[in-house]
This record gives structure tokens, sequence and C-alpha cells, in this order.
């Protein structure tokens, strides 16, 4: 669930606001969004790939919002990363694999 | 909602939906040249069960006996089921259209240099989609739940209405030659990834518009995930073992098999999951195959291969279960004039028989569905028709109802349905003792829901609207499965045996009264 919007490092760009497909968030003129409706979160991680800053922070599990500000504010940005999104795109490191799916599905029948 | 704002608009197609089917349909009625306009209850691009998994599609070149071949296989696994027709369709719409998407989507080559055009990641892959909708001209509205279809007095479809939860106005209304109807299948609220806007609502409204469901007994899949996650996505798990609290393993029967083993087990006590089998390679390259599938590891502070996990069983529902919307003819239509069906929404049995067709089967389906409702559309609608005024557009205000309906009544709604329907044990093994019970508890859920109007606000009437249509999918899915009385593909009926019948689909249709017929499958050259 949606846990965190870290203030200080929100451009107040209002991205998560029009991309998070459970209306979460309510923009606020000049400042960060608020999570207006926390209970209508997905879980879905999306806000996060679009949140060029890393300011969000959305908990795996979908009943808990209470979560240790420290291990988000560490946390925060692994999934836009691993994905390798925006300044991301060219390591080569984190190129998109996911085309082994298929092979890695046919290994474990053993073929 | 009388006095409130309006956003109105026309346009030639009205798409509802903005996933995958409905993606690739505007993008094909726009290439025809028709003005569309994308209706999305969420965000076009991060909305729907696609956007956060990574869909393999049904992929055949077209070599000598490969799709004749590829065809005949699925045939065999439909059961008497399948229409090769569709089957064949579905695999050229996807071969011909789909590395279109190359250019708004990145490729990577694999370890030999080849481009796999047929796997895309979600998140990647629906972004590029929005990408090239706009770039196409279409029209986007997020956050516009559709509520309901626009009819005129010949009972054409000539629209659509619902609520716009972003922005001054509060209802949209948008005039149109024809529809396509992409709204995804129906999880019952479940955890299932991306699944949580997909409640059934386009069933709703083509069912009210006169339109029957099939294949819905087939909605009985269940998925494994890490407990209290969303996370449904199943490769990693093809490498698992599972134990019981006691550190007993659970065995799975021999030869294939679904989660059902699982179920039993789930409801003694907690299951833990094993991953420790998973090859050292693929561990290291899980971040850039799945990386939410890492993060959400990560986040909890389990170490998924060397630590055992307590796992759950998440329900799907109708989406990577079979049911849906009816279709009636080659156009993708369902019997009522001027809507088309694509994707989730609409019954899957032509294609996949009464086994799941994730994996490949669904995404072509969505894509080759699309494109072909997409096109019907635009013929029906012609371009620039003038459209005769609608009988009706707005929301039924039920001001005849007594009572307003609050959160908590609907959250008690809620949680029945959810009880029957995202039960494994229930939906795995199927009785008519239990469905009857089920029946009936759906049928008092609707009796009461019937006496209830909703909040006007614009959250209220969506929910309200949601909690409708996953119940009245729920009694569809249930009068269904009644109905078959005899096991086939994932529907199991465990009181009697299975036999050896002439094909048949059972349709449903009805909302006070539900309706169920046996259809026999036309005999087929
Ligand atoms: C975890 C997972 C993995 C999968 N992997 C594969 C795979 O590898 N291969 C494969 O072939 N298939 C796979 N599938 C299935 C495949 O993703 C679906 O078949 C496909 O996404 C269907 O497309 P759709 O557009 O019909 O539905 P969706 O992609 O779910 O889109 C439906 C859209 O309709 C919107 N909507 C709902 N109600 C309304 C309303 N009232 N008004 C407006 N909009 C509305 C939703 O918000 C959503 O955006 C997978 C499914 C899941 C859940
Ligand atoms: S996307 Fe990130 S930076 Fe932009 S408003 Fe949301 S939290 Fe702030
Ligand atoms: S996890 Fe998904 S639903 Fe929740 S706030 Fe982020 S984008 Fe919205």
């Amino acid at each position: 669930m949606i846990s965190v919007v870290f203030d200080e490092r929100c451009t107040a760009c209002n991205e998560c606001v029009a991309v998070c497909p459970g209306d979460v968030f309510d923009a606020r003129a000049g400042q960060s969004p608020v999570i207006a409706r926390p209970d209508d979160c997905h879980t879905c991680f999306m806000c996060e790939l679009y949140c060029r800053t890393d300011a969000l922070y959305v908990a795996p599990q979908t009943d808990e919002r209470s979560v240790s500000h420290d291990q988000a504010a560490e946390l925060s940005g692994d999934f836009r990363r691993e994905s390798g999104w925006d300044e991301w795109g060219d390591d080569p490191r984190l190129r998109n694999q996911h085309w082994r799916l298929e092979d890695v599905f046919r290994r474990a029948r053993g073929v | 909602m009388s006095g409130a704002e309006i956003l109105s608009a026309r346009a030639d197609v009205l798409v509802l939906g903005g996933g995958l089917a409905g993606c690739w349909a505007a993008l094909r009625a726009a290439v025809l040249g028709a003005s569309v306009i994308v209706a999305e209850k969420g965000y076009c691009g991060t909305s729907g069960v696609a956007a956060t998994a990574g869909p393999g599609h049904w992929w055949v070149p077209p070599e000598k006996g490969l799709r004749e071949n590829a065809v005949s296989r699925r045939l065999a696994a439909a059961q008497g089921l399948g229409d090769p027709v569709w089957m064949m369709r579905i695999i050229e719409r996807t071969y011909e259209t789909l590395p279109s998407i190359s250019s708004h989507y990145r490729y990577e080559p694999d370890d030999n240099g080849v481009i796999r055009w047929h796997a895309l990641r979600g998140p990647e892959y629906l972004r590029a989609l929005r990408q090239k909708v706009v770039a196409a001209g279409v029209r986007i509205l997020d956050h516009a739940p559709a509520a309901g279809l626009l009819k005129d007095s010949a009972g054409i479809v000539t629209g659509a209405h619902g609520v716009l939860r972003q922005g001054t106005a509060s209802e949209w209304r948008v005039r149109a030659g024809a529809v396509v109807l992409a709204t995804g299948g129906c999880a019952f609220g479940s955890a299932l990834l991306g699944a949580a806007n997909n409640t059934g609502d386009g069933h709703l409204m083509a069912a009210e518009a006169g339109a029957g469901m099939s294949g819905m007994e087939f909605s009985s899949v269940f998925t494994v995930a890490p407990a209290r996650t969303t996370m449904t996505r199943t490769m990693i798990y093809s490498f698992a073992h599972y134990y019981d609290s006691d550190g007993y393993r659970i065995v799975p029967p021999a030869g294939p098999h679904d989660n059902a083993f699982l179920a039993g087990a789930l409801a003694r006590g907690p299951v833990l999951c094993d991953l420790s089998a998973v090859p050292e390679d693929i561990q290291r390259q899980l971040p850039q195959i799945s990386p939410n599938v890492v993060v959400t590891f990560r986040r909890m502070g389990i170490d998924p291969f060397r630590q055992r996990f307590p796992v759950t069983l998440t329900g799907e529902g109708t989406i990577r279960g079979v049911g849906g919307i009816r279709v009636t003819g080659p156009d993708s239509g369902c019997g009522v004039p001027g809507l088309f069906v694509a994707g989730d929404v609409a019954s899957r049995e032509q294609v996949t028989g009464p086994v799941s067709g994730g994996g490949a089967v669904n995404s072509a389906w969505a894509l080759g569905s699309g494109c072909i409702a997409a096109e019907s559309a635009v013929a029906f609608a012609g371009i620039n028709r003038v459209l005769p005024e609608p009988a009706e557009s707005r929301l039924a205000e039920r001001a005849d109802r007594a009572h307003v309906a609050r959160e908590a009544d609907l959250a008690g709604l809620r949680e029945v349905i959810a009880s029957e329907m995202l039960s494994p044990e229930k939906q795995y093994f199927r009785t008519a003792g239990n469905l009857l019970k089920t029946e009936v508890r759906l049928a008092e859920c609707h009796r009461t829901l019937a006496t209830l109007r909703s909040e006007t606000t614009r959250r209220g009437q969506q929910k309200f609207r949601e909690l409708e249509s996953m119940l009245a999918v729920a009694r569809w899915c249930t009068a269904s499965a009644l109905a078959r009385e005899n096991s086939l593909g994932m529907h199991r009926r465990t009181d009697t045996s299975s036999e050896e019948f002439t094909p048949f689909h059972i349709t449903s249709c009805g909302l006070d009264m539900v309706r169920t017929r046996r259809v026999p499958v036309e005999a087929r050259a």
C-alpha cells in the first residue's frame, strides 16, 4: 500500500496524481500531493516508476501502511532503477531481460 | 447529480477501457481515419492487468505448417469449444501488428541477438501503447469510469456516460457512432496484480443493453503470491516447492496440474514456499526480467531463494479464467447493434476452450479482437455519421430507492462476494450443494442492493456501480457452474463423474432473474 510521499524529494510535478490507476492522491497547489485515499491503493507500484525523483514508497503489503521511514527512504527508487527507466536507461546492466521469461519456464519444465 | 458539470464530446468510435485491448482497438480505429475517444477508469498506460505484468503473445510465424500445427494443438486443448478460424485470425493479427510497437517500445535482443517480438514487459508496453495512441490523435479521458451505454430509440448503442474522478466536471457523456467495450475481466476485488479496476463494469453495461455471457463457469483460476501481497507473477513459482508449517512437503499430483493441491493445505494452515531450486543465473537476472517481483521480496525483508516464506492463493475470476460477453459473430459483435467487444471482457472460449489462455493466447486475443472490433466499429459508425439523440443519458438516479448506500453497506456486500468467489476451496471443488448455497447468498446480496441507491459523490457512484457489476458477474458465474453438471477444463465438479458429451456452451443472462442455457457448439467442417 502506498505509504510515503517524501516532501523533501518531491517536485510537485503531480505526475503521480495523473498516473495512479486508483486515484489515490490529491494535488495541492505548490506542494507535494497528499495520499488522500490510501484504502483505494492497488499496490501496483506504478506511481514509483513515474516519479523521477523517487519521492514515493509503496509497501508490498496490501493491508499495511506503517513502514519505517528510514527503510522507505533507503529502498525507494529501486523499482525505477531496476526497470531501467529515465536516467538508468543507458546502463547496460539494467537492460530489460523480460524476453527470458519463456526460457525460464522451459527450464523449469526440464526442456 | 443533477446540476453537475458534464463534459460532453463526440467521436466516430468510443473505446471503453484503455488497457491492452482498448489501446490496440483505439489505434486501429484511428489508423482507419475515425475520430476516437478512449475512456479509462484509471490511467491509460498504468491500468489493467497487462500494465503490471509482462504479456507474451501467441506468436507463430507463417512458415510451412507451423500455424496449422499450433491451431490443432490448441483445438485439442479446447475440448470441442474452440474455433480454428478465430484462432488463425488472432495469430495472423498479432504477427502483422505487434512489431509496430517498436516505434515506442525498446526491444532488447536476446543472447543470440534475436528480437523476440512477442515478449513485452508490461509497464513499458502500456506506456508505449499510450504514446502511440496519443500520436495517432486519439483523445484519452483518464480517470473516467464508464457507468452505462447510451442507446437511441431503436436500441442502437450511440455512446456512453460515466463519472470523472478528477477535474471540475464530475460526469462525462460521449456520443459515438459505435462503441468498443474493452473493460477487462472481473476479479471480484481480489488482490490480483493490476486487477483492482477490473470489476465487471463492462459486463453489466453490455447485459443492460441486451448482450449475454458465455463460459462464465470457467472462472476458477488461483495464482500463488507471497501472503498479503499483490505479486501474482507466476514465472518464479515454476521452480517452487511447498511445505506446511510442520515442514512436510505438500506434493503436487503427477502430470499437468493447477494450484488446487494447495487449496486444501491452505485451509488447514500456512503454506510455505521454497524457491531454492531456482538456478543461480536466473536469480541474478530476475531484477531485469520481473523487477516488481524482486522489489516485493526485498521490501518484505525476504531472501526468497534462501528463506521459506508464506504464500496465498489469489483468485483471478474471469481474468485468467475464460468467460465473458458472448461473441456472436466474426465482427466481434455481441448481438447489440453498435457494440463490439474486445479482450478479457469477452468470452475467450473460441480461442482457449475451457482452459486458461494466460501465457500467450489471451494477449493475442486482446490485440486481435481489439483490431477486429475497431474495424467493425468504424464500418458500423461510418465516418462523421449524424447521431440520433440518445434516449437516456445520465446515471439512473434511483431516487425511488429507500436508502443511500454507506461505505459500510458496500463493504459488507463486497465481503460476501469475495468469500464465495475468491475461496479456492469453493471454486476449485464445486458441488451442486455448495453452488446452490452461493447462489442463495448472492441473490440475497442482489435483493439488498436493490433497495439501495448510491451516494451522489463521484466516488460513491463509481463504487456502487462496481459492486453492482461484480455481483452480476458472480451470479452468472455461479449459475453457469451449476448448469454445467460435469467437469470440463478448469471447471471442476467433484459431485459428478466426467462423461463423454457433445460440446456445448453455457450462456447466461439476466439481472433480477439469472437464466442459463446450453448452446450446442455449431458443427464445424
Ligand atoms: C499477472 C498476469 C500475467 C499475465 N500474463 C500473460 C501472458 O504472459 N500472456 C498472455 O497472453 N496473457 C497474459 N495475461 C493476460 C493478459 O494480460 C490479458 O488477457 C490482457 O491484459 C487483457 O487485456 P484487456 O484490455 O482486455 O484487459 P486489461 O488489460 O485488464 O484492461 C482493462 C482496462 O479497462 C479499464 N476499465 C475497467 N472498468 C472500466 C470502466 N467502467 N470504464 C472505463 N475503463 C474501465 C481498466 O481500468 C483497465 O485499464 C496475464 C494476466 C495477469 C493478471
Ligand atoms: S511524481 Fe513524485 S515528484 Fe511528482 S508530485 Fe508525485 S511524488 Fe512528487
Ligand atoms: S501503488 Fe498503484 S494504486 Fe497505489 S498509489 Fe501507487 S500507483 Fe496508485
